[in-house]
């Protein structure tokens, strides 16, 4: 058992930290105050490669191992989770699904520009009517003259109005249930294909989402993703590598509550003593610090068994569980521990509070992860 | 055009300085290290020469094994090549033992301009830039807040009390460069990657032609003799407003000779 990363590891992770530090956390505050989307910023994102980080280098990418990307993810969803997911929706989903099931020519056309950042990209599984149960979707394809129609929506997609290109499930047999889903690559400008008004969410202010709308979208033959029916499998084998980043993202936030917490019990006072020297306080700290560490260990091993190329769903449901629960717990005691100044805006846990949110929901819900943890567990089928 | 980069390995600017008060040295074991930022500014500076104007950034860095950390940081920024000073001999090298060192390593390089940190960020003795100069024999222009070069006309803005003075001077030379000069880039993730695919040629003492005479603790001409704290400040005067306040705050001040 070997827990050293490797020096390549060590400085991956060390400029993913560097840049959290100098240009998110404080300086994502006013974008996420006004519900605006950071482009200055993401575009930086994609000049220092991060947004090509899972695509192979013959794509333009940096390739990067599973556990050197959860890193990153890590690190920038502790400076600001709305960069954060913006980034690692754009690499876990969209770019990981054509990498994984794109054909040669769809590769040379779609990987390139996602990986230089020049073009965000977003993933649509879940609709208004369906997201637990995804394979309920209703989304219709249908082949007419040789083109895909799209008719339907799709709800909660991040990057859907700021994205250029996203690879989208949609019903292409109606018998069957989840063997009747293909998945396809689209582009913006596709005649019938447009995005919705961005939705007013709780946290994740300065991140894009909205529903994407199909309405006789036309779609070329050859924008077919694999073969036809299979777009249920890919997705899943999509959303196995998806719950490992949202579990990196949910330690980054974990960290950045916990971050927050230690700094402020340094410098407050009462009864004469700062936060940091009452037991009592103490033990929140150590309970918090000793549960992000095993989040981020589950969410490293989840990553390690991805590279050593075994099944890791399972440990990826646990980490994703787990970290998300934590983010969630951390959050809560951050603001805790700052009483009355963790209500307000003007201290970044306020922020992180509302952001920990998502990572209990997105990418299966921790309902969902109990379930695919448990099926495993008795051996159902 | 090719451009040499001296650069220093020192500990992350978060950590507290140990010394060693048997060597004297600061204590570099077991502590986290980094490429001296102010040395990835000359880095810097560098890239951004050669990405106008063609050429190569090789870097010349003299330290202990560890110090492969901030080669790899400079590489990863982009520079060309790497050389990697490293022999237990050279531990314990004066200024002067540096500067020989250094400059017998630039020597086996075709250059036409150096560049230096005004100082580290761990020792700040700024001694290294004008031995090196010396020893090589090119004309150091130092304090640098700006640099460029038009053909083979080199010209800082060299920093002074009240403003700044223009040098200008032929290829080859060395310039140091101030913290102001520039901001650096942070590697790219394709950077990092490819910097392990770079040279990273290694020398010891035997390879530059040096002995105990010039290099390491033998060599060094400098010896520390004591290292210590520096004094308590001393405690401040209160003065307490009673009416006379203002005039005890002037007569304080009138007293140092500051109005």
């Amino acid at each position: 058992m070997d827990f050293e990363l490797t020096p390549e590891q060590k400085d991956i992770r060390d400029v993913a930290r560097q840049f959290a530090d100098g240009e998110l956390g404080d300086k994502i505050a006013p974008y996420d105050e006004r519900h605006e989307f950071p482009r200055e910023i993401v575009r930086k994102v994609g000049e220092l490669g991060f947004l090509g980080a899972l695509v192979p280098a013959e794509y333009g990418g940096a390739g990067l191992d599973c556990v050197s990307y959860a890193l990153v993810v890590e690190e920038l969803n502790r400076g600001d989770a709305s960069v954060g997911i913006t980034m690692w929706a754009h690499n876990s989903l969209c770019a990981s699904h054509i990498v994984m099931f794109g054909s040669p020519a769809q590769k040379v056309k779609y990987l390139p520009p996602l990986a230089r950042g020049e073009v965000l990209g977003a993933w649509g599984l879940t609709e208004p009517g369906s997201g637990s149960d995804a394979a309920a979707l209703r989304t219709r394809a249908e082949l007419r003259d040789g083109v895909w129609m799209l008719n339907g929506s799709k709800a909660f997609i991040t990057n859907a109005s700021v994205g250029g290109t996203a690879v989208v499930m949609a019903r292409t047999d109606a018998e069957k249930s989840s063997r009747g889903i293909s998945a396809f690559v689209l582009e913006k400008g596709m005649p019938g294909f447009s995005a919705g008004r961005p939705y007013r969410k709780l946290g994740l202010h300065a991140s894009d989402t909205a529903e994407l709308i199909f309405e006789d979208a036309r779609v070329p033959a050859e924008n077919l993703l694999g073969q036809r029916g299979e777009g249920f499998g890919q997705a899943m084998r999509v959303l196995e590598g998806g719950r490992i980043a949202m579990a990196a993202m949910a330690v980054g936030i974990a960290q950045a509550a916990l971050d927050q917490a230690v700094k402020y019990m340094n410098q407050r006072t009462a009864f004469g003593r700062t936060l940091a020297e009452f037991n009592g306080l103490q033990a929140i700290v150590a309970d918090l610090a000793t549960e992000i560490e095993v989040a981020r260990l589950l969410t490293l091993r989840a990553a390690w068994l991805k590279d050593m190329g075994r099944p890791a769903m399972h440990a990826a449901a646990m980490a994703k569980l787990f970290a998300s629960e934590t983010a969630m717990k951390a959050a809560t005691k951050a603001v805790q521990l700052h009483g009355g100044a963790g209500y307000i805006t003007e201290f970044p846990v306020e922020r992180i509070f509302r952001d920990a949110k998502i990572t209990e929901i997105g990418e299966g819900t921790s309902e969902i992860q109990r379930w695919v943890i448990a099926r495993e567990i008795l051996q159902l089928t | 055009m090719n451009i040499v980069v001296c650069a220093k390995v020192v500990p992350l600017s978060s950590v507290t300085i140990q010394i060693d008060p048997a060597t004297k040295r600061m204590v570099r074991k077991d502590v986290s290290q980094e490429l001296d930022p102010q040395a990835a500014k000359a880095v810097e500076e560098a890239l951004r020469l050669t990405e106008k104007q063609g050429g190569s950034v090789t870097v010349v860095v003299m330290g202990g094994d560890d110090a492969t950390i901030g080669i790899r940081g400079a590489l990863a920024m982009g520079a060309t090549a790497a050389i990697h000073l490293s022999d237990p001999a050279l531990a314990g090298s004066d200024a002067l033992g540096t500067a020989k060192a250094l400059a017998a390593a630039i020597r086996k390089e075709p250059f036409d301009l150096v560049i230096c940190a005004t100082e580290s960020s761990d020792s700040y003795t700024g001694l290294v830039p004008g031995q090196l100069a010396q020893l090589l024999g090119v004309p150091p222009l130092t304090f640098a807040t700006s640099l460029t070069v038009e053909g083979r006309t080199v010209t800082i803005k060299r920093q002074s009390e009240g403003g700044y003075d223009v040098v200008t001077s032929e290829l080859p030379v060395l310039v140091t460069v101030t913290t102001g000069i520039n901001e650096p880039r942070y590697p790219t993730l394709k950077g990092i990657m490819g910097a392990k695919k770079k040279e990273i040629r290694k020398y010891t003492a035997a390879d530059l032609g040096l002995g105990p005479a010039e290099i390491g603790e033998s060599g060094a001409r400098e010896k520390v003799l004591t290292v210590g704290r520096p004094p308590a400040r001393p405690a401040g005067t209160v003065i307490k407003d009673e009416g006379q306040g203002g005039k005890q705050i002037a007569d304080f001040l009138a007293n140092l000779k500051l109005i």
